[in-house]
């Protein structure tokens, strides 16, 4: 496999099923987006957003991007935008992991701080307040920007379809919301029969107790449409399936991949015998072994004292 | 027909402070109303004007979203847990 630059090995990612861990009757598969150049299934999405930026002509070489994130779309746009010569800002919430800041640091990305008990939506609040006083700053903004979906539209979704043409749902994770929206349109366009799943984080009180009611974010990108399902997921059973998925199929990854696979297990049952259930594996667990999720020791203790950072 | 209701931190307040609370009814409609004669606030910040879920509330029926369900006329049985979550964008992101 031989590329001209980093972002020609974008995509094309294993899709490996799960015979350990899979109901009786049923088959679960897993796409290793790990597999991407830094590490998740966001290259795919900094591609897009730099090549949409590209052919807006808001960026020419000195630019400055400026994205809220809490890791990976930062280090997929650091990677993009490094050999282009274009200066990149991220706000995270001050709670990431130190993996992330390193990673972040080591491409020369400058890192702004949110607030911790805001999560992902105090990131997206002081981007904006950033970008509305600096014309200078470009923000793709990943939560309302179509390139986003189309990423997983025109890349994702069609490899799915040629590794398992007959797949009967997909699962994902539920972050901004483009996965579930840009591979659900693409495989209900391939067979409207096939279901689509959210598997949604559920945080820790630390990060609901501070939302207002009234003042909610649902992010642009996420078109509720295509879902047939949305299910919650809480540290200790992404915990679980996370660590199942290393000792009964050899596979380490995050712990999103844990929160859809859960998801992928639970909907089995009210789909015909013989399905195939496709889920996605954002990433690999590198870049969160310093949270403590993977520490022995009991896990019910663990999911516990990580609860309000895990998902950050 | 109990029905366990987990409560977010924002709606304790309502709750004297409880993290969950029991109620009854066949449906979450039902429940909703149940609650509203010992908890009208709870009920009032879960319920917009048109007797549908409010916009930025999520309510789980056993960890799945009722907006897939049949929202406010979803069924419920004896044993069955509610959660009320506030909107929430973000994961690893």
């Amino acid at each position: 496999m031989l590329a001209q630059s980093i972002a020609d090995v974008v995509g094309r990612t294993p899709m490996v099923r799960l015979p350990n861990l899979s109901p009786a009757g049923y088959e679960i598969y897993l796409k290793l987006e790990g597999h991407n150049p830094t590490g998740s299934i966001k290259d795919r999405v900094a591609a897009y957003l730099i090549a949409d930026a590209e052919r807006k002509g808001v960026l020419r070489e000195g630019s400055r991007v400026l994205e809220p994130t809490s890791g990976n779309t930062g280090i997929a746009l650091a990677a993009i935008c490094a050999p282009k010569g274009y200066k990149l800002t991220c706000v995270m919430p001050e709670n990431t992991s130190e993996e992330r800041t390193q990673l972040l640091e080591l491409y020369g990305v400058d890192i702004v701080r949110s607030p911790a008990g805001e999560g992902s939506n105090g990131a997206v609040r002081v981007a904006r307040e950033m970008a509305a006083d600096d014309p200078d700053l470009y923000m793709p903004f990943q939560y309302g920007n179509p390139a986003n979906p189309a990423a997983h539209y025109e890349t994702t979704g069609p490899e799915i379809l040629t590794d398992l043409p007959d797949v009967t749902a997909f699962v994902a994770g539920l972050g901004t919301g483009g996965t579930v929206t840009g591979v659900g349109k693409r495989l209900k366009a391939h067979d409207s029969a096939i279901k689509v799943y959210a598997a949604e984080p559920e945080y820790g009180d630390l990060v609901y107790g501070l939302r207002n009611l009234d003042e909610g974010y649902v992010p642009e990108v996420l078109d509720q449409s295509v879902l047939d399902g949305r299910i919650k997921v809480d540290s200790l059973k992404a915990l679980k399936a996370m660590r199942a998925l290393a000792s009964e199929e050899g596979i380490f990854a995050g712990v999103s991949t844990g929160a859809s696979l859960a998801v992928a297990i639970r909907v089995c049952d009210r789909l015909p015998e013989g399905s195939k259930v496709a889920a996605i594996s954002p990433d690999g667990g590198w870049k969160y072994l310093s949270t403590g999720a993977y520490a022995g020791g009991n896990v019910d203790e663990i999911a516990d004292s990580i609860k309000d950072t895990l998902w950050a | 027909m109990a029905v366990t209701v987990r409560i977010p931190t924002v709606l304790r307040k309502h709750t004297d402070g409880e993290k969950a609370v029991q109620g009854e009814g066949a449906t979450l409609k039902e429940l909703l109303a149940d609650l509203s004669s010992r908890y009208a606030g709870l009920t009032d910040a879960v319920t917009s004007d048109d007797g549908q879920l409010a916009k930025f509330v999520n309510v789980y029926l056993n960890d799945e979203d009722v907006r897939f369900l049949d929202g406010a006329d979803t069924a419920l049985k004896d044993g069955d847990e509610i959660a009320i979550l506030p909107a929430v964008a973000g994961g690893s992101r």
